[in-house]
């Protein structure tokens, strides 16, 4: 079983996000950018059915991402088999659907009996890349799920909904899946390896011939949420604070004394 | 094309969910704006139809592989309801059915779309959405002009109340796609969540523990917190999908509801999901070294100081 594993690079949200002069997309010169979450997710999942039935497992990440080569041999050092960085198409695109149409376009050459990837990145603006993906490609698809598992005749996967019930779907291959969270917290690379995996230089470069893109809305202007119910903030040492704190949940009865 | 909006219905076989009713709540508005009205697609028993008195009109499509939801079948009778209804807009969740559908239908059905929508609005000839992009830390405002659009709707950005009503709505039957006949995938089992140790949808007082925790070991210093105020621990989903603390802590999107008289949120961003859980809480107290964190917006009170500080000194002065 081949399964292709789709990683983006997204701002990392601990930094202060900027936006551009004209107020219509976030300013990207000076952020720092980390593998998306549920893509590390994803990878982790696809991983763990490598572990379990030996299937090959690529990770595949846009040129135009930032850092995207120390994404994808932190891939290898943790397992993957292989690594592609995909060239063609509108390469500054921020589209979801652009990305979607690029991916499809290296699915049609190189294709996988499973796509993984994560449920949604953080700056989606036009859709989540799992069923957008999958309707490029014609395949079935299944998102926001929490296991993987291959079966005799395709894979059985864990399909969660609000308040933690969960569908548990056996799906014919190929297929397109939407990962929220792997069965176990994604494994470590140590440094010494992602070296290693550099020094190899196992990152192969594809040119995709994107697909027919669809339709995305246009961006009016991008703006901070307005701060009217900001917090009070407490402010001093710790020790104030947790006075302070105190004092808030002694006044509402919340703590003896 | 019609000025209609057209909502897909929620549901778990028996039961329509609660984001239905906010999502058409939002669709009467809209569709009184734009002089149409507001239609749910149900897919699935129609018998639930008798729950969606809110609506001008259900559009029902019946068929066994509906009856829970199925990604595969529902994407294929939403395309049938759409080819046959030609809304001007639809409404999705941004829960598990508009995460996975919503960017397929968009490609399907060739419309744009707009995630994560907190606030949408008619202006002329174009709807107007505002996503949530980047954790809550940014508002991005979306045009969807053209004669089609499709938008995911956080939860909890409209109010449940304006989309219910009275007595059974027009139900319009359409016959099930061929397609459901020949699936590429099955429901195989349902399982419901595990009850857990302790209920933290009842206690008085949550202390939570988000990512900034980093570790499982640091996890015990909140605990003894919690310890001295006799309250349980709750967390953000990432503090649970590493295994720090059961599933049944979890709040948010897709674990819990909670709604304490007082909730301290330590190394929590405060993502929408994750606001989805706990903005009813009376009393918000948030610890945050960023003091961006979208956290801040909805607590009551916070601070930006470190909960490694923080914490311990809390927990001194609350023994004595
Ligand atoms: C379908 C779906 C469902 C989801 N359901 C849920 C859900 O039910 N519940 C949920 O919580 N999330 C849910 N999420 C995930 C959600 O999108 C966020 O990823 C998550 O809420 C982030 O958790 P966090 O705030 O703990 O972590 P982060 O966003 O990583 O935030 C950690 C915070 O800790 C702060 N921090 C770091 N160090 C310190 C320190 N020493 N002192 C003080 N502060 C510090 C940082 O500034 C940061 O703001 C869901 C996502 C999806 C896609």
């Amino acid at each position: 079983m081949r399964i292709v594993v789709p990683i983006k690079a997204v701002p990392d949200l601990v930094e202060e996000i900027e936006l551009t002069s004209d107020e219509t997309d976030i300013d990207r010169e000076f952020l720092k950018f980390v593998v998306s979450e549920w893509d590390a997710q994803a990878l982790e999942e696809a991983l763990l059915v490598k572990d379990a039935c030996g299937a090959e497992v690529v990770a595949v990440g846009l040129a135009s991402d930032p850092d995207i080569d120390q994404a994808l041999y932190t891939a290898i050092a943790k397992g993957a088999d292989a690594a592609v960085r995909l060239t063609g198409g509108a390469a500054d695109s921020v589209l979801t659907s652009d990305r979607a149409a690029l991916l499809a376009g290296y699915l049609a050459t190189e294709p996988a009996d499973l796509v993984i990837t994560g449920v949604q990145a953080s700056d989606d603006l036009d859709g989540q890349l799992p069923p957008m993906l999958a309707a490029y490609l014609r395949q079935p698809h299944v998102s926001v799920v929490v296991g993987v598992v291959a079966t005799a005749d395709g894979v059985t996967v864990r399909q969660e909904f609000a308040g933690g019930r969960v569908h548990e779907l056996a799906v014919r291959l190929p297929a397109v899946v939407g990962i929220q969270a792997a069965r176990q917290a994604p494994r470590y690379a140590p440094i010494t390896r992602i070296r290693q995996a550099m020094q190899a230089g196992g990152v192969r470069e594809v040119a995709a011939e994107p697909a027919p893109a669809g339709q995305a809305p246009a961006v009016r202007r991008m703006y901070r949420p307005e701060q009217t119910s900001h917090a009070q903030m407490l402010t001093g040492s710790a020790d104030d604070v947790a006075e302070a704190i105190a004092g808030l949940l002694r006044d509402r009865g919340l703590v003896k004394g | 094309m019609t000025r209609n909006v057209l909502v897909l219905a929620e549901h778990d076989g028996k039961q329509i969910a609660e984001s239905t009713y906010e999502l058409i709540g939002a669709a009467r508005g809209l569709a009184a704006a734009m002089g149409g009205q507001a239609e749910v697609a149900l897919l699935g028993p129609r018998d639930l139809a008798g729950q969606l008195g809110g609506a001008d009109v259900v559009v029902s499509v019946e068929h066994q592989a509906l009856a829970q939801y199925l990604p595969q079948a529902c994407e294929l009778a939403l395309l049938a309801v759409l080819a046959q209804r030609s809304p001007r807009l639809v409404l999705m969740s941004s829960a598990t059915p508009g995460l996975d559908l919503g960017a397929a239908i968009s490609v399907h059905w060739q419309a744009p779309l707009a995630p994560n929508v907190a606030a949408i609005e008619v202006a002329g000839d174009t709807i107007v959405a505002t996503a949530q992009i980047l954790g809550g830390k940014i508002l991005a405002e979306l045009e969807l002009p053209g004669e089609r659009a499709v938008a995911t709707v956080t939860g909890g950005a409209f109010p449940a109340a304006a989309g219910r009503g009275e007595g059974p709505p027009e139900v319009v039957e359409i016959a099930p796609p061929a397609g459901l006949d020949d699936l590429a995938m099955s429901l195989a089992a349902v399982s419901e969540p595990q009850g857990g140790d302790v209920d933290i949808t009842t206690a008085e007082l949550l202390v939570s523990v988000g990512r900034g925790i980093e570790s499982q070991d640091n996890v015990e210093l909140v605990q003894e917190l919690g310890d001295v105020l006799g309250v349980p621990l709750s967390a953000s989903r990432p503090v649970v999908d590493a295994g720090w603390l059961p599933k049944s802590r979890q709040v948010g999107k897709s674990g819990l509801k909670v709604k304490p008289k007082a909730y301290l949120a330590f190394g929590i961003s405060g993502a929408p999901e994750h606001l989805e859980g706990m903005r009813d809480a009376e009393l918000i107290i948030a610890c945050n070294t960023d003091a961006t964190a979208p956290i801040f917006d909805i607590a009551h009170y916070g601070t930006t100081v470190d909960l490694f500080d923080l914490v311990p000194a809390l927990t001194e002065k609350l023994s004595q």
